[in-house]
């Protein structure tokens, strides 16, 4: 087997095209099994997977565009593509895209291709989607007079006004749905669903503290103020304890959770837990949620384009994506894939499917991650009553425009002639 | 004599002879090293002087063209930040509470494991110098669960004195005196050591003479122990205090800063505002601001130890 290994290997490294790959994390390990097909259907193309860890992924790969050492191919998170952009490192794919045959525009889910388009350029493909959903405790939830989670926000209010009282009466240490307030998540999906635009004036500016965020962050607020979710961190250190004991009963997280919970939760709550779409603050359900997931790109700088794009092409394939779910469990981006029977068997992905049929882009600007890492800290102080809901957007606003100010001014001077 | 004075004036140039030998060979022997400090420490601290006047960024990074001088502006930015003023009050805090205590204790401990009354001495000094080599991530772990507000063993403790649980490191008021406790437990073993070095280079015989004199086990370690040890003590509290000022693993493990920026230190923004967001320019006034804030504080210190000798 080995000695069949190291003839292939010398081989292909013989004849022709050497493309190499960096993978972030498990899928860098997992991805090598998927290799073997496309050296088969591709013969003279061979590929160097290399795994790096997701802690360190972002800070190697600006290292790597600025040393000018970056593989041919990338996975990167799909938030990144506007920081890679700007620093014009990313190969445009509308050519190789027209070219070819398989890929389908109106085959992915739309929200999640669209984070990867800037100004209509298209700049990766979805590898695999990930958006988020509410895991529930069913036997709790039924206690409470409820067969699912409720489709509105004022909804889910009222069950977790049922469940505190149920609680209180048995004198139980209760919080019925878990928000972290080290989480941006649950705020930028409430502004989402609350239909407020996060930035203004060309992405400029931020316009956090304008009315309809501001209705997402006083629903947010609710949540802590009546003690429905825990104000800080310190008491849950381990989710899926917590979730056992009924300390918390529901909690907004994504796909790769299915797996946590279908190890960490005891056997005899198997049955018990559930996943549902997001409750919405209009009348269409699902609630809006993010369109998030990782991407494959080709960086600018490779030599090997065409065959750069072969491996991209392979790998975000019908067959390829659900060959590469029942290996690792990450959501196909491509709607055809989830026919699969591998995937409709499972029943805990479902809410998944029908919440990535409203998931809205997020704002493509670089600055993105360090806009919602310091909402984090305003959620914070909203939810210690530190300050007040208009005061901490209106801060909160004042910290976003001074990220913005570089932005501004590059927005500036290319509108002079 | 006038022989005598030619050859006075001839070993002169030869000794200047050999003393230019001695200097080239010198510069020689030091150029491999003096090379690499240059290259691995005088031009980066360089370079980051200049950036620390630019707004060098991610879009730099991509296009040095929109690179632009800043002048002063970053340095007061910084001061213009609420954050910067509340990570450095946060790492003097860390400093001035931290430092003291952990001097103190270091000083408790190696007097204990230095009496002549202390058995297993060997054993005791293991023992108190294992959190220095210990990975500070793997003690951070079991700290975190000591410090669990519902199960954790302090709490377990506290409630046999019926005191009601505190959430040690989610209480604003409360995370940064914990972050103290672990660093002085994390770090005292060493300046122990060295402590006990110094003890043990006071000679005996000052502690018999001031035992025939009568003098009791206080006044010796008044008298005696303590101005015997100020040369080892200042070191220790100079090291301390510059090591405390650059706090940074202790928050950026336990606490990442939190809660509400109550264990932000000065580096670990440092760190967030160069490594994460890539404000490289900022990043760098802020190292620079560091490192007078430290030159500041050592000068006064060195300033203060000299009058006390006088």
């Amino acid at each position: 087997m080995i000695a069949l290994v190291g003839v292939s290997c010398r081989q292909s490294s013989d004849s022709a095209t050497t493309v190499k790959f960096w993978a972030l994390g498990n899928e860098g390990e997992l991805v090598r099994q998927l290799i073997p097909e496309f050296e088969r259907t591709n013969p003279g193309i061979h590929v160097i997977v290399q795994q790096i860890p997701w802690t360190a992924a972002h800070e190697k790969l600006l290292t790597a565009v600025a040393g000018e050492s970056t593989p041919d191919v990338c996975q990167i998170g799909n938030t990144w593509v506007p920081e890679f952009a700007v620093l014009n490192s990313l190969e445009p794919l509308d050519p190789f895209v027209r070219r070819s045959p398989d890929f389908r525009r109106e085959d992915f889910f739309e929200g999640v291709l669209k984070m990867n388009v800037i100004d209509s350029t298209l700049y990766g493909i979805p590898w695999y989607v990930d958006t988020r959903v509410i895991y529930y405790r069913r036997d709790l939830l039924r206690e409470a007079g409820y067969s699912e989670p409720p489709r509105t926000w004022e909804g889910v209010l009222k069950l977790c006004d049922v469940m505190q009282q149920n609680a209180k009466a048995k004198g139980i240490q209760q919080y019925p749905f878990f928000l972290p307030t080290n989480e941006w998540v649950p705020a930028i999906v409430l502004g989402m669903q609350s239909g407020g635009k996060f930035l203004k004036d060309n992405n400029t500016h931020g316009n956090f503290s304008g009315t309809q965020f501001r209705a997402a962050f006083e629903l947010l607020a609710k949540f802590y103020h009546k003690e429905y979710s825990p104000s800080g961190m310190q008491l849950i250190t381990n989710l899926y304890d917590s979730f056992s004991d009924g300390l918390i009963a529901l909690y907004i997280t994504g796909p790769w959770n299915i797996g946590e919970f279908s190890r960490r939760i005891p056997s005899r709550l198997q049955n018990e837990w559930m996943t549902a779409p997001l409750p919405s603050m209009d009348s269409i359900s699902p609630g809006i949620s993010l369109p998030l997931g990782t991407s494959l790109i080709v960086f600018r700088q490779s030599r090997r384009k065409e065959a750069a794009w072969k491996l991209v092409e392979f790998l975000t394939s019908r067959e390829q994506s659900i060959a590469f779910y029942r290996i690792t469990g990450n959501l196909p981006p491509r709607r055809s894939a989830w026919e699969d029977t591998s995937l409709a068997r499972n029943k805990y992905i479902q809410a998944f499917y029908k919440q990535l049929q409203r998931v809205d882009p997020l704002p493509q600007i670089a600055e993105w991650e360090q806009v919602v890492i310091k909402l984090q800290l305003y959620v914070e102080y909203i939810a210690t009553n530190t300050l007040s809901v208009d005061e901490a957007l209106r801060k909160f606003d004042s910290e976003v425009d001074q990220m913005l100010e570089k932005r501004k001014w590059l927005a500036e001077r290319n509108r002079k002639p | 004599m006038v022989g005598g004075k030619k050859q006075k004036t001839m070993s002169r140039r030869a000794g200047m002879r050999s003393y230019d030998n001695h200097t080239a060979a010198a510069w020689l022997f030091l150029a491999p090293s003096l090379t690499a400090i240059a290259i691995f420490f005088v031009i980066p601290v360089l370079s980051a002087l200049v950036m620390s006047f630019t707004d060098f960024d991610i879009y730099a990074v991509g296009n040095l063209n929109v690179v632009r001088f800043m002048g002063f502006r970053n340095y007061t930015r910084i001061f213009e930040t609420p954050l910067f003023w509340k990570a450095l009050r946060n790492t003097f805090y860390f400093v001035l509470v931290g430092g003291p205590l952990s001097v103190a204790v270091s000083l408790g401990t190696a007097l204990m494991v230095n009496s002549k009354l202390a058995r297993f001495k060997p054993f005791y000094r293991t023992v108190y110098f294992l959190p220095v080599v210990t990975s500070l991530v793997a003690v951070a772990v079991v700290w975190r669960y000591l410090y669990h507000p519902a199960h954790g063993l302090l709490n377990l403790a506290l409630s046999y004195f019926g005191v009601a649980p505190i959430d040690w490191l989610g209480n604003p008021d409360i995370a940064m005196p914990a972050i103290v406790v672990l660093a002085v437990w994390k770090n005292f073993g060493y300046n122990m050591l060295i402590f006990i070095a110094g003890l043990q280079n006071i000679p005996e015989d000052l502690y018999e003479a001031a035992h025939i004199d009568g003098a009791g086990g206080w006044r010796q370690f008044v008298d005696i122990t303590i101005p015997m040890l100020a040369p080892t003590t200042v070191f220790v509290v100079m090291i301390t205090i510059i090591g405390y000022f650059q706090l940074f693993a202790e928050p950026y493990i336990m606490t990442e800063g939190g809660p509400m920026n109550a264990t932000m230190s000065v580096v670990l923004m440092m760190y967030e505002q160069g490594f994460r967001w890539w404000n490289m320019g900022f990043a760098a006034a802020i190292a620079f601001v560091l490192f007078a804030v430290i030159l500041i504080f050592s000068i006064l210190q060195l300033i203060i130890q000299r009058r006390l000798q006088q």
